[in-house]
């Protein structure tokens, strides 16, 4: 067992436990985007952010899902610096992003009204749960990441209609940018307010091969237009 | 004594051919070393050299001249470079055409041939020897003193001056414990880029229980303009794999790999050879030198990206997998290759574990600061006179640097800035130039040591232009795996470019600096926590440039395209054409004897015309 300070709270967990299930298990909330408790964990997205410290120790900001609880070790969840932290990174998410529900509920839950970026329709903040989802729970590994930095993307190999796909669809059921289609934001009000504007949440190279949602709804109003 | 098929198989043996390749040495009457560096290399050596061998064949047919090709020796600036021993007379600048005159002249009669002496740029005054020139002078070649000495393809030229001397004495007299007591006395600090304490890391790799442990040296560097590790390596690669074998012996492991970027590639073949020879030799393989320790070494060629030299991304690189850093804990000292611990170096590093088993940690630790002991190699590139490899005791400053030993800035423009760290380091402006370089000092002033780059800018440098330039570089080197490195610096690239074409606003700088804050306390691994860098220390220092882009639409320096316009003086301009024949984009019109003009609405503002007039009639604003 572990003993440790969770939010001024000394708490005691299993050995291997992670901060954020350590948090969980407290009833301590912390956002997610790239986490699902049946995958391993990535530490991508960055939102689960939590300072840590040791006695002594200069604190810094690691992600919860991925660092385990250690003895002695000082966890603020939800400090001033997570927080600021945590606010610009959930404004880049709308900026990047605006047309998932996930996000844009993130958004109210922590009062980010407005976005200073460049208005961008992305759709895909690469967080890597369909990849993991296709290879550790599909056992399939039909997906993964292609190039690196800005360029990245998720991909079948060489682009091509993958063998390995049985077009079970985990990809889309666990993607937060798919799962939950919020339709409002546009150039004007990046922030939802109707559900106005659809277009379909595959990249170009799925093509409808792909998407086992045949037809694909967003696809049909995106011919129809 | 003949030397071929021998086997080293105690320190006795070793002793014993140091002495003879030692005396062997002492025999030769004189000898030639041409720089074969990547300057070097560049500018022409390896033809200099064949002509020298030609040249030789044909008139010293009992080989009384020794010709080496040896590796870089500093002055990259003025390659290819010639010493000629044992007077150490240095000639720079040398063609084919010079061979036979440097070794008729020269070579045998002590003649001095002018025209091929070093001539200071500030002073004007020539030099004769190597000894004397400031560039050399002033620097402490700890670790790149010896490459002018050898050839690194031989490893009896290393072992003549004494090389695996200190591996035998490691083997023979320490455990692995009392060496890396020696290397944390030393005070070595980690020379890839973030300095930390070598001993320390050995000993958490030392005391992780394990069956295997592997060592891994991270050759790597992809800073743009640093080339310290690739010279280390192509110059001088027995010292390196000597204190990676220290290395493996310390810390217990069994396997060492070198890692290192399929661009370098005499250095990949060099040190190959190198781990070829010793093998050969005895000196790596089973039971070295009879003390019952094993270990090999295998060379891994990287496909190139800046983010493997972050180390779990380096291990995982090392798979053949793509180069993304993992979470730590657990650190590579748990869970390293192969889940084994691990511990990974810096060629610069190793080669001072080198210097620090031979030549004794209390010797080492006379030279450096209080915190950082030893000499760092410094890529000084840029707008500096003498450009190339400089190795100075940690601790001296920026100025002795820039102005001493790389003779000021070229073509007597004011400096500006000094750009240390890579793309992950920062700008240093001329009101610091006083810090001593060491490792804490450079982090306070909002930079980093790095690897050792350093970049000079002069008055004609946009600072903003830099950092664009900078973010852009990491934009695409970033693996792109964490949102906040590969959006975060996505969106600096985004409002500094908006402030480079002057479209920007106060509030966005107030935002570029706010998110700069985030993505350096919210990213994973080094290379997305100093992104930031490049940004804050060029408002940190230059904020007046920045203010000038966005509330007077102005580029100060004249570099940020859309915000300048050239021009020509009616005046000034005799009409003579060469403007117009130049100009790519057609835009310059006018008569042959008459002032022309410039098509503002054709205009590329490449700046050539610029450049080409010789009577100042183009004027940019």
């Amino acid at each position: 067992m572990v003993n440790l300070t969770l939010n001024g709270l000394e708490i005691t967990v299993e050995k291997g436990t992670t901060l954020l299930e350590a948090a969980k298990f407290y009833g301590i909330e912390i956002p997610t985007l790239c986490y699902d408790e049946a995958l391993s964990p990535y530490g991508a997205c960055r939102l689960c952010l939590v300072e840590v410290s040791k006695p002594g120790g200069r604190s810094k900001l690691v992600s919860s899902c991925t660092y385990p609880a250690m003895e002695g070790l000082v966890v603020r969840t939800h400090s001033e610096r997570v927080m600021k932290a945590r606010r610009l990174l959930i404004e880049l998410y709308l900026a990047t992003c605006p047309s998932s529900k996930t996000i844009q509920d993130l958004a109210s839950k922590y009062h980010v009204t407005k976005v200073r970026f460049t208005q961008k329709h992305e759709d895909c903040i690469l967080c890597g749960l369909c990849v993991r989802m296709c290879e550790e729970q599909m056992q399939a590994k039909a997906i993964g990441f292609v190039n690196r930095g800005a360029e990245r993307r998720i991909s079948t190999p060489f682009d091509a209609k993958s063998d390995e796909c049985r077009l079970c669809g985990g990809c889309i059921y666990i993607c937060p940018a798919c799962r939950l289609r919020c339709q409002g934001p546009n150039e004007e009000s990046p922030v939802c307010n109707a559900c106005l504007n659809l277009s379909p949440p595959c990249l170009d190279q799925y093509d409808d091969a792909m998407c086992y949602m045949d037809p694909c709804v967003a696809c049909e109003l995106k011919i129809q237009k | 004594m003949s030397l071929s098929g021998i086997k080293i198989k105690d320190q006795e043996d070793l002793n014993r051919l140091q002495n003879v390749l030692k005396k062997r040495r002492n025999d030769e009457e004189c000898s030639v070393a041409i720089c074969g560096g990547t300057g070097c290399h560049s500018s022409g050596s390896e033809k200099v050299r064949e002509a020298f061998q030609r040249y030789l064949e044909r008139n010293d047919p009992e080989g009384k001249i020794k010709l080496r090709l040896t590796g870089c020796q500093g002055l990259c600036e003025r390659g290819p470079l010639v010493v000629i021993f044992p007077q150490e007379i240095f000639y720079q600048k040398v063609s084919v055409d010079d061979v036979e005159e440097i070794i008729e002249k020269t070579v045998l009669n002590g003649e001095i041939l002018e025209r091929l002496l070093f001539t200071d740029p500030i002073s004007g005054e020539k030099y004769t020897y190597s000894r004397e020139i400031p560039f050399l002078q002033k620097q402490k070649r700890l670790l790149l003193g010896n490459n002018r000495l050898i050839e690194p393809t031989s490893i009896m030229d290393y072992i003549s001056l004494g090389g695996y001397g200190a591996l035998a004495g490691a083997l023979t007299k320490m455990t692995g414990e009392e060496i890396i007591q020696e290397i944390s006395y030393a005070l070595l600090r980690g020379r890839g880029g973030a300095g930390f304490p070598t001993g320390q890391k050995w000993k958490e790799c030392y005391e992780a229980v394990s069956d295997e442990k592997y060592i891994i040296c991270n050759a790597d560097e992809g800073d743009p303009g640093a080339f310290m590790d690739r010279s280390l390596l192509e110059g001088n690669p027995h010292l390196v794999l000597e204190g990676l074998i220290i290395g493996g012996y310390a810390v217990g492991a069994g396997e060492g790999i070198v890692y290192v970027r399929a661009e370098y590639p005499i250095a990949v073949q060099n040190i190959n050879n190198a781990i070829k020879q010793a093998e050969k030799l005895g000196l790596l393989g089973e039971n070295i030198l009879g003390s019952g320790f094993n270990f090999h070494v295998r060379v891994v060629t990287g496909a190139g990206a800046f983010v493997c030299g972050e180390t779990s991304a380096l291990v995982e690189a090392v798979y053949g997998r793509v180069g993304e850093p993992r979470q730590k804990p657990p650190h590579l000292a748990e869970q390293g290759y192969m889940n084994k611990p691990t511990v990974v170096n810096n060629v610069e590093s190793l080669a001072n574990v080198t210097v620090i088993i031979r030549d004794g940690a209390e010797r080492y630790r006379q030279v450096g600061t209080e915190k950082s002991k030893g000499t760092k190699i410094f890529s000084l590139v840029g707008k500096v006179n003498n450009t190339g490899l400089v190795e100075v005791p940690l601790g001296m400053s920026l100025r002795e640097i820039i102005f001493e030993i790389g003779g000021g800035v070229q073509g007597g423009k004011e400096f500006k800035a000094v750009q240390t760290g890579g793309p992950s380091g920062g700008c240093i402006p001329e009101s610091l130039l006083d810090m001593p370089t060491d490792f804490d000092e450079l982090a306070s002033a909002g930079s980093m040591m790095g690897s050792g780059g350093m970049i000079v800018m002069d008055e004609d440098t946009c600072m903003v232009d830099i950092a664009r330039y900078f973010l852009n570089f990491l934009k695409e080197e970033s693996c792109g795996r964490c949102f906040s490195c590969r959006e975060g610096i996505s969106r600096m690239l985004e409002i500094v470019e908006d402030i480079s074409r002057g479209r920007s606003s106060l509030e966005q700088l107030e935002l570029l600096m706010e998110l700069a804050d985030v993505v350096q306390d919210s990213t994973m691994c080094g290379l997305g926590q100093t992104s930031a860098n490049p940004v804050l220390s060029t408002i940190r220092y230059f904020k007046d440039e920045y203010l000038a882009h966005i509330l007077e639409k102005r580029c100060p320096a004249g570099v940020c395209h859309d915000l300048i316009s050239f021009s020509i003086d009616k005046d000034l301009c005799t009409g003579c054409g060469a403007c117009a024949k130049k100009c790519p984009s057609k835009a310059i019109e006018g008569v042959i004897k008459q002032a022309h003009m410039i098509n503002l609405q054709k205009c590329t503002k490449c700046g050539i015309c610029f450049e080409i007039c010789k009577f100042g009639a183009v004027q940019k604003s």
